[in-house]
């Protein structure tokens, strides 16, 4: 896709850099440091760059898009507004709709979608076994294979529990360059779980979510990964034990990647105590010291990345009591002030560590090749430009999704994406969807 | 202000005392002729129980209209809820009704607690046993008793006393507010129970804990024993019933080690035989039927001072 | 901890009855109430708390000195009965203590501090509707300070006092109180 409009943008910083031109044309970065040539282009969009940092476009390795099945939480073409919003040019969307996303056609069928809404690229994730059943594995080839060419495969939401059927599913996506990516949720120790288990449950009466049941399950497949010589990508690691079972895994030179989600560096489980089924969540929002854990890990790339889990639920699935309510939790539009907050502010990570986390490195494990490329002459023009110095107060009924189950609703929250560009072309311009 | 009660930690001491106080005169109630007071007349009480407990219901039901409150009962069975109305629709039919109070039993823990903060109703909220969260009022009857048996005639009230709870702590409602209040009166908790059924993270709970029955129950003044329910038996927990009886049941024998003071209590239904002998729950020390009595008065007193004045007298702020 | 607040010290108020002068009133009504009576059979006196309940006691005591008899004496808490409960925050309740022979048949004497809009006694004689059916019911004031908004009248006053609106009547009792005193106080610093 190429635009006969160049855009200008004017005094940005390129992540932690000093000042500089940026000029976007024809689909790509045009030139940085300088200024459009005279009648190379139709028309030349100045935008002020003054105070703002240009990341490359963000890729979310683990968003629900919940179409088909479930259009009245979201769509794809709500979903990727609120993805644009939110400074991504990419999202891979999770495998459990209704059907669930474990056939070519129902992948094909998403990622068309995506490509017709335009508002960013749409990667599905296929399913690892049929109708995240956890008893045989999907067609995986197949979906290989597909105009959607999936290669992440995950029963997020559900865990692969069976250690065979782990290990057959890790093997058998060598194939094809694929990826496990594990919702480590061991299900025994979790039956009827609504929080983490620690004083406060207790306290609550709400039935425990206990740490060890993510951490047993990450342990056996950081095994099993290593065993078969397999890639093994690990969804939402939310607990201080889990990211030191990552690192001894890593350190182990094993093919282990890690996420965490942008409210497990905030939240705490001390907001369960409002019964508010707004904070809940799987897996649960867990204590201050995982949460300080997690951003340690985080900085120090442990955790290689930021992934939203957005997850959006109509407003009756949460309006009502904790132990009714759906787990899960908007994250698209507030990602980036979350890590932004956490750890930028907090000096854990620069602009270019915000790239690695939050695009090159979702965009290698996804093998999203398009996407998360660093932002030079010549590149495809993937570029979010946004405003560290911008406060807004969020307030749900102004979110792009068609769910209004944020956390943060009337935080103040740092940051505001300015423009987001898909291939040169302006999906979000002055902070609105272009 | 203040307006529900939905913890045990929502009384100060001050009002925790205001209620057995008050209680104390409710309680005299039964031994007159006309069993009614005029304190709620034209207030309307509704008993909203999406749990099955004949108990608790006729307990707040009689306490209610001895206050000369208008009771209506609304129970999940048979009503629009076993067809997926939610609580929320449930809650705007009552506030429509113009319920002063709802005295809610739910199987979820916290639900009188959303119930309260939802916006969904204006009327004052009762927590009549949530989940295996908490259950106020039968930790206030229990306070009653034993400050009738324990307290009333010393200075300090419950003040130092020492109480044994025992048993599934873990999914124990009345446990959890048995220890919140009791120490909100001075008194010294030790939760008993097998390893598996205490939760995690006890110890920063204001009680000690305690695997080992026979070496505190001579030092209680007071034992509770819970009950062991039956879906426990088959969940891992402990290996049979008869080893847990054997470990944490109350019998004739183990009743022998108690102090000549001590009353033996239980919040009922019992399981006799499980956690309960029968002998030890008929005899003299068993204070069981009097906590039912008890239960009448601490609910009236309960009621009274939420909904007798302008405002309510107790409880939580809101 | 559902004591009433203690009254401050009488000391602000012109003293209007000092302790002879209530036991001279106590004795005077608790033989006019016998001579009433004709004797202290069937009698029953239930004070109002807190401060008539202390009354109540000293009558009985007087007439058993004469009447070489005990008097039952007993309490009525009218608190759920008053026409103001909703106006206020619930009230802590005070003893209600009914003497083992009941009131049925029986010649009540309600026995309080100051009788003034009669609201009071009002709701005690409500309560009594819940508690019996006496056969006749007196009351006995040691203060009649006027203003009645309602019907009713007492049968045995120790002292009646005119007083304005805006005055204040305390009544203190020794064993309740410091000493036995009735004062009035004046409007100064109260609105």
């Amino acid at each position: 896709m190429t635009s006969t409009t160049a855009y200008w943008v004017r005094g940005v910083r390129i992540l932690d850099g000093d000042p500089t031109d940026l000029v976007i044309a024809n689909g790509a970065v045009w030139g940085i440091g300088v200024r459009p040539e005279e009648g190379a282009h139709q028309e030349v969009v100045e935008v002020d760059g003054t105070g703002l940092v240009a990341l490359p476009g963000l890729v979310d390795l683990h968003t629900h898009l919940r179409e088909p099945g479930r259009e009245d939480a979201e769509t794809v073409d709500s979903g990727t507004r609120a993805a644009a919003l939110g400074g991504f040019t990419a999202v891979f969307a999770m495998a459990n709709t209704e059907p669930v996303a474990d056939t070519a056609g129902v992948v094909e069928q998403v990622w068309r979608l995506g490509r017709e809404a335009g508002h960013c690229d749409v990667y599905p994730v296929g399913a690892v076994t049929v109708g995240l059943g956890g008893e045989r594995l999907a067609e995986l080839g197949a979906m290989a294979d597909s105009a959607a060419g999936v290669r992440v495969f995950s029963d997020d939401g559900k865990c692969v529990s069976d250690a065979v059927l782990m290990r057959r599913a890790l093997e058998y996506v060598k194939a094809f360059d694929g990826v496990i990516a594990q919702h480590a949720q061991e299900p025994r120790l979790t039956e009827g779980a609504q929080m983490n288990e620690g004083e406060l449950s207790g306290r609550l009466g709400l039935a425990g979510w206990p740490a060890v049941a993510e951490e047993a399950i990450i342990a056996r497949d950081c095994l099993l990964a290593a065993h078969v010589g397999s890639r093994l990508h690990v969804c939402h690691v939310s607990t201080a034990g889990s990211v030191e079972i990552v690192r001894w895994a890593k350190s182990k030179g094993w093919a282990v990647t890690a996420e965490a989600c942008p409210h497990h560096l905030l939240l705490t489980d001390e907001l369960a105590a409002t019964y508010d089924p707004i904070y809940k969540v799987n897996p649960p929002l867990r204590s201050q010291s995982d949460v300080e854990a997690l951003r340690a890990g985080l900085a120090d790339g442990t955790i290689d990345i930021v992934a939203t889990d957005h997850a959006p639920h109509p407003h009756e699935d949460k309006d009502c009591e904790w132990a009714a309510a759906a787990f899960g939790m908007l994250g698209l539009e507030t990602a980036l002030s979350i890590v932004q907050h956490t750890m930028v502010d907090a000096g854990l990570l620069d602009w270019a560590g915000v790239a690695e986390r939050m695009s090159y490195a979702p965009a290698r494990i996804g093998r999203a090749t398009d996407h998360g490329q660093p932002i030079q002459v010549g590149a495809a023009a993937n570029i979010v430009l946004y405003d560290p110095a911008a406060t807004r107060n969020v307030d749900p009924t102004e979110s792009a999704s068609l769910s209004r189950n944020t956390p943060y609703r009337g935080m103040e929250l740092p940051g505001r994406v300015v423009a987001t560009f898909l291939r040169g072309r302006p999906t979000v311009l002055d902070g609105k969807l272009a | 202000m203040k307006r529900h009660l939905l913890s045990a930690a929502d009384l100060s001491r001050d009002d925790a005392e205001l209620v057995l106080t008050t209680a104390d005169e409710m309680r005299s109630l039964a031994d007159r002729p006309i069993k009614k007071l005029p304190a709620l007349r034209g207030r309307t009480v509704v008993n909203l129980f999406f749990e099955d407990s004949t108990r608790t219901r006729i307990s707040f039901e009689a306490a209610a209209k001895r206050l000369s409150a208008d009771v209506i009962n609304f129970s999940a069975k048979g009503s629009s809820l076993s067809k997926g109305e939610s609580l929320k629709d449930t809650a705007l039919t009552l506030e429509a009704m113009g319920a002063d109070a709802v005295v809610v039993r739910h199987g979820s823990s916290g639900a009188p607690h959303l119930l309260a903060h939802s916006g969904w109703v204006r009327s004052s909220v009762v927590n009549a046993g949530d989940g295996t969260h908490e259950h106020p009022t039968q930790a206030l009857l229990d306070a009653f008793t034993m400050w009738k048996h324990l307290g009333e005639s010393r200075p300090g009230g419950l003040e130092g006393r020492k109480v044994a709870i025992v048993g599934d702590v873990l999914h124990s409602r009345v446990a959890r507010s048995n220890a919140l209040l009791l120490r909100t009166l001075g008194a010294e908790v030790t939760l008993v129970a097998p390893p598996t059924l205490l939760p995690v993270g006890i110890e920063g709970w204001p009680v000690e804990t305690s695997y080992d029955l026979d070496s505190v129950l001579p030092k209680a003044d007071a034992v509770m024993m819970l009950r062991v329910q039956r879906e426990r038996m088959h969940g891992g927990f402990f290996p049979t019933a008869r080893e847990y009886s054997r470990r944490y049941g109350l019998d004739g024998k183990r009743m022998a080690m108690l102090q000549d003071h001590t009353i033996v209590m239980h919040p009922g239904p019992m399981v006799r035989g499980m956690e309960i002998t029968a002998d030890v729950a008929d005899s003299d020390r068993s204070v069981i039927v009097e906590q039912v009595t008890n239960g009448v008065a601490v609910r009236m007193a309960v009621l009274y001072l939420l909904l007798g004045g302008s405002e309510p007298s107790i409880g939580e702020t809101e | 901890m559902c004591a009433q607040p203690a009254p401050e010290p009488a000391s602000d108020g012109r003293v209007v009855l000092d302790a002879r002068d209530i036991t001279r009133a106590l004795t005077r009504i608790s033989h006019e109430i016998l001579e009433r009576n004709r004797g202290a059979g069937d009698l029953v006196l239930l004070g109002i708390p807190s401060r008539g309940v202390p009354l109540a006691q000293r009558i009985a005591e007087r007439m058993a000195a004469v009447e070489g008899y005990d008097v039952p004496v007993g309490s009525v808490d009218v608190t759920m009965y008053r026409d103001d409960l909703r106006m206020k925050p619930a009230r802590a309740l005070l003893p209600t203590q009914i003497p083992a022979g009941g009131i049925d048949g029986k010649v009540v004497v309600l026995v309080d501090d100051v009788l003034f809009s009669g609201r009071t006694i009002r709701a005690a004689l409500d309560a009594l509707n819940d508690i019996g059916r006496p056969k006749a019911v007196r009351l006995a004031v040691l203060v009649d300070r006027g203003h009645r908004e309602l019907p009713i009248r007492a049968d045995f006053v120790g002292k009646n006092l005119p007083t304005s609106l805006v005055e204040r009547v305390r009544v203190t009792l020794a064993g309740v109180d410091d000493t036995d005193a009735v004062t009035i106080q004046g409007v100064v610093g109260q609105s």
